[in-house]
This record gives structure tokens, C-alpha cells and sequence, in this order.
């Protein structure tokens, strides 16, 4: 078996929870694009070449009202801020994965982003590649998704209410493996209180930014106490 | 909105997603890496997985009917399933339809 296929195959598994939420999601974002009369060719640009759940669905209100782009890119500035979290934290994880490297970047969401957190690939697996088929995957599960709800939005007939929640499940059950394997739950804990906190000050719209920045701070002041902590 | 304007719109919000996606990297690719950057990479996903969940969450209103029941019950069910079987695919899978038949048969 090649490296590339080897690879493939550690990293599907762990993108099966991520193929049903996209592919529902991305429908989701077919059908609504096809609704403001965006069709199938629209819809696929957006989620091929953004990629990026919630900023396409603020999209739609760009495309569907007066032509604005400045504010456009703001919000989507806004919406997309904690990318630059992913990027910190995984900056170390993926600095020898050369010209994959760039790839694994361009297609970082919050799932793939969970997903390689959480992933280790089995010895004498590359793990370059498991990052890669990972990321790519999840890219395709969304393309498709979203093809399929341009394509056959109108013939969806069982109730899928509900269905997204495998999104909230899967980071639920990453935070729950972190927890596990960690001593100590500092980080995780900050993480949590100071987003409850912001979105309790800020509004469901508008606590990410402020969640970031203070959870930064917290762990910039509390550096020497967890690190202490981890060497005990 | 004409077919550039859209197309305009497409490439700006590209651009500044792509943008928040690669700035880590530019900010932090020369210097060779330092301890805070390295303590940020062991600490923040922790974190940011905290903040995700929250994301999550953000809509459930607990002053009003359901009052986050159909979310807690689930988390609570995925919760103890994963630390019995600690299987990632059961969990999500049995959380999600748990879900799926409380806010479509249950709390409707």
C-alpha cells in the first residue's frame, strides 16, 4: 500500500462525523443560495472557494442586499477572527508538513481544526498526509453537501430537524477526550467560563472576538502557574 | 446585484477569510519560534475547543421553553457514553439522534 493511501485510510475514519454534519449543512446552504437565486454554479464558487460555513451564510445577506463590499469584508473579518486561534495553536503540530502545509491552512474550519487537535495517526502512518486527507475530506464532504442542496433541494422529504446537532456533538466529545487526557484543565476551563461570560456581556453575535482576547490574556497571566503545574 | 458585484462580494469574503486563515503564519513564520508562541500551541486548543462549544450553545435560551433541555439531555447522554465506550462515532451518533427525537417529537 503507498504512504498517500495508508495515509487516506487512518484519516477517514475520523471524518465521518464531519461528512454528516457538512453534507446536511452544506445542503442546507444549497437550498437557501438556490432560494435567494443564487443556483448550483454560485453556491459551489462560494463553498469551493471561501469554505467557510458561517461566513457564506452571512454571505447570502452580502448577495441579497445593497452592494456593499467594505462591509462585506469587515464582518467577514469579524465572523472568521477565530481562524487566527486555530492557526496559533496548531502552528507547531503542522511546521514539517512542507507543501502540504499550505493546503492544510486554506482548508482550517472549526471541525477539521477539532479533528486535528484531537487526532493522532497510527505509527508508520505520515502524519503530513493524515493532516492533509483530513482537511481534504472534510473540503469535499462540503462541496458535495452543497451541490446536492442546489441539485435536489426540493426532493428532501425526511425531517431533518435537528440533524446539525452532530456538529455540537463531535466538539462535545473532543472537549471530552482533551479533559481525559489532561492533568490539569486550566486552559479548558478558562475557555469555557470566559465565552459564557462574553456571550452572557456580549450577545450571541458578537462574543467571539471578546472570548478570544480575554481567554489570551488569562493564559498569558496564568503562563507560569500552568506550566508549573504541567512539570509537577 | 449585478454578476460582477457578486463576484466582487465572492472574492472579498475569500479574501478576508483567507486572510484570518494564513495571518498566524505570516505573523510568526520568521522569527524562529519562541517559548510563548509554543505555550500557546500546547494551551489554546484546550481553549478554543471551549469557546466552540459554547458557539454551539449560543442560541439555546434558558428562560424560556425548552430551557435547553433537548441540548442538555443530549450533551448529558453523549457525555456518559463517552466516558463508559469512549467511542467517538457512537457517541456523536447516539447523542445526535437523541436529539433529533427530542426537538422533533418531544419538545416541539
Amino acid at each position: 500500500m503507498t504512504e498517500k493511501k495508508k495515509a487516506l485510510l487512518e484519516a477517514f475514519p475520523h471524518t465521518i462525523p464531519i461528512m454528516t454534519g457538512y453534507i446536511f449543512l452544506g445542503a442546507a446552504y444549497g437550498i437557501i443560495m438556490n432560494s435567494k437565486g443564487y443556483g448550483v454554479i454560485w453556491a459551489l464558487l462560494m463553498s469551493l472557494i471561501v469554505y467557510a460555513g458561517s461566513a457564506q451564510y452571512v454571505a447570502i445577506t452580502f448577495l441579497t442586499s445593497v452592494f456593499n463590499p467594505i462591509y462585506a469584508l469587515f464582518l467577514t473579518l469579524m465572523v472568521n477572527a477565530r481562524h487566527i486561534f486555530y492557526g496559533l495553536s496548531l502552528m507547531n503540530k503542522i511546521k514539517d508538513t512542507g507543501k502540504l502545509k499550505p493546503f492544510i491552512i486554506y482548508w482550517m474550519s472549526d471541525e477539521t481544526f477539532s479533528v486535528l487537535c484531537a487526532a493522532e495517526p497510527k505509527e508508520g502512518v505520515d502524519k503530513g498526509y493524515f493532516m492533509f486527507f483530513i482537511s481534504l475530506l472534510n473540503y469535499c464532504y462540503w462541496a458535495l453537501g452543497t451541490a446536492m442542496g442546489s441539485l435536489l433541494g426540493n426532493m428532501m422529504t425526511f425531517n431533518t430537524k435537528g440533524l446539525d446537532f452532530a456538529l455540537t456533538a463531535l466538539f462535545v466529545v473532543i472537549f471530552i477526550s482533551q479533559w481525559k487526557s489532561q492533568k490539569k484543565h486550566i486552559p479548558a476551563i478558562i475557555g469555557v467560563l470566559s465565552s459564557i461570560a462574553c456571550l452572557i456581556i456580549f450577545g450571541p453575535n458578537n462574543f467571539i472576538i471578546p472570548s478570544m482576547i480575554v481567554i489570551l490574556i488569562l493564559l498569558t497571566i496564568m503562563k507560569n502557574k500552568i506550566e508549573g503545574d504541567e512539570a509537577e | 446585484m449585478t454578476t460582477f458585484q457578486a463576484l466582487t462580494i465572492l472574492v472579498v469574503v475569500a479574501l478576508a477569510t483567507a486572510s484570518t486563515r494564513f495571518l498566524p503564519f505570516f505573523l510568526f513564520s520568521r522569527k524562529s519560534e519562541g517559548p510563548y508562541i509554543s505555550y500557546l500551541g500546547k494551551v489554546l486548543p484546550y481553549a478554543a475547543i471551549g469557546i466552540l462549544v459554547v458557539y454551539c450553545l449560543k442560541e439555546v435560551n434558558l428562560n424560556a421553553s425548552p430551557y435547553g433541555m433537548p441540548e442538555g439531555i443530549s450533551i448529558l447522554i453523549i457525555a456518559a457514553l463517552h466516558l463508559w465506550k469512549e467511542n467517538t462515532l457512537l457517541s456523536i451518533g447516539a447523542g445526535t439522534v437523541v436529539y433529533m427525537v427530542l426537538v422533533q417529537h418531544i419538545f416541539i
